[in-house]
């Protein structure tokens, strides 16, 4: 019986050394592992107008206005405290709309404004149909987070059609 | 419990059960994956941000569920196999790796073809991308480890040590998109609650359960080609093929050497 134990105690032993190196290596890497920074984060970034960066954050609605060129385009990312000028010249992804989420990669100049190189799109994690997004608009116009779908598998009814 | 464990864990027993239950599993998987993929691709409603590129979520999400599932289920039986010298258990782990393995590469490539209409990328180096990355290698690492021992015990032990470390990938997977700042969506699905309207969740629990159910069947049908292999010298086993062909293994055995 004796060396069963001991195997089992090298096995969790193991999972224990493990478990805390990744957490003390997950948090020492923290700042690293960002892909993106904020609007707000983005002027406390060292180095800042040095250094290639994301900035990630909300369309700002109403702040789409391209160039003649058909190429250019400028708009604003926010998140609703700090709002940070973007300029882009290149073709945008399909779900890039205002009030959508954006990361683009790219420096801000010394004017405070964004130059970016590449700007992806970022959806959220709701999935519906188009009918019910507009049932929902309609039941709040006043704006704020999509409501849960609780209950989920046994919910028929609510605002499916 | 433990009285059936080891039943179980008997290579006959294992054997003779599983035949048994194999087509009554493999019908099921078929429904519940037809099914699913009626209702997902041409039944249930599109988007309204993706259109038609959200049907790839009843591909992508289940196969993602699936890479970690059989990662943890391969790791808890290689620790079992590793501590208490259980047969079927280093059985299981080792043909459950090239499963996962493909499961996860399934899930990049289905994540891929969706993130370039949708993000406008192929591929990005954020975190949920990067540490399912990292699966795919640790399978496939354990794949080779496995096969660079002569002896099956070493090659048990050694790679259930890479199995057991590696798990820690799964916890960083599963709230990468919690803990950063990421390219990936949160994850729409919690405890009780759904982000997903109901019209295409049920496709997506359908697709899950066909998957998991899909594993199970792999899973069987590998493990039983193991077992036969690594106890043909058997008794049983040599009464099995006499059964089934009429005549002595050991005559099969050597046909079958002359036909090579």
């Amino acid at each position: 019986m004796m060396p069963r134990r001991r195997r089992l105690m090298l096995v969790l032993l193991i999972l224990l050394a493990v478990g805390v190196a990744a957490a003390l290596t997950l948090n020492a890497f923290r700042g690293n592992l960002v892909f993106f920074y904020g609007p707000s984060q983005l002027a406390g970034v060292e180095k800042v107008h040095e250094r290639n960066v994301r900035l990630g954050g909300l369309v700002e609605q109403g702040s789409v206005k391209r160039e003649d060129d058909g190429l250019t385009v400028h708009f604003k990312v926010t998140d609703n405290v700090t709002t940070v000028p973007v300029t882009y010249k290149g073709i945008l992804p399909d779900l890039f709309r205002e009030g959508q989420g954006v990361v683009a990669q790219g420096r801000l100049n010394a004017g405070g404004e964004f130059m970016a190189e590449e700007v992806l799109a970022k959806h959220d994690e709701n999935y519906m149909p188009p009918e019910v997004a507009e049932a929902l608009k309609q039941a709040s116009e006043t704006g704020g987070k999509m409501p849960q779908f609780t209950g989920t598998l046994m919910m028929q009814g609510g605002v499916n059609k | 419990m433990w009285v059936w464990l080891h039943r179980f864990g008997s290579p006959k027993y294992f054997y003779n059960v599983s035949g048994r239950i194999l087509p009554w599993v493999g019908g099921v998987t078929a429904l519940l994956i037809l099914a699913g993929l009626y209702l997902g691709l041409f039944a249930s409603p599109a988007d309204y941000q993706q259109r038609d590129s959200v049907r790839i979520m009843y591909i992508h999400v289940p196969s993602a569920w699936n890479s970690m599932f059989i990662y943890l289920l391969m790791a808890a039986a290689a620790a079992i196999g590793l501590i208490w010298n259980i047969k079927i258990a280093d059985i299981v782990a080792a043909v459950s790796a090239p499963i996962g393995a493909s499961f996860t590469f399934i899930t990049l490539v289905t994540g891929s073809l969706w993130g370039k209409p949708m993000w406008g990328t192929w591929w990005e180096w954020d975190a949920r991308l990067t540490s399912e990355l990292i699966l795919l290698f640790l399978y496939l690492g354990y794949i080779a480890l496995q096969s660079a021992f002569e002896d099956r015990r070493t090659a048990a032990r050694a790679s259930a040590v890479l199995a057991i470390v590696g798990a820690i990938n799964v916890p960083i997977i599963y709230y990468s998109v919690q803990w950063w700042n990421t390219l990936h969506q949160p994850q729409s699905l919690g405890m009780g609650t759904s982000a997903i309207h109901p019209s295409m969740l049920w496709p997506l629990f359908l697709m899950a359960i066909g998957f998991k159910l899909l594993y199970v069947v792999i899973l069987l049908i590998r493990t039983r080609a193991e077992v036969l292999e690594r106890e043909r010298n058997s008794a049983w086993v040599q009464e099995l093929v006499q059964d089934m062909t009429g005549k002595p293994a050991s005559d099969v055995a050597r046909s079958n050497h002359e036909q090579r």
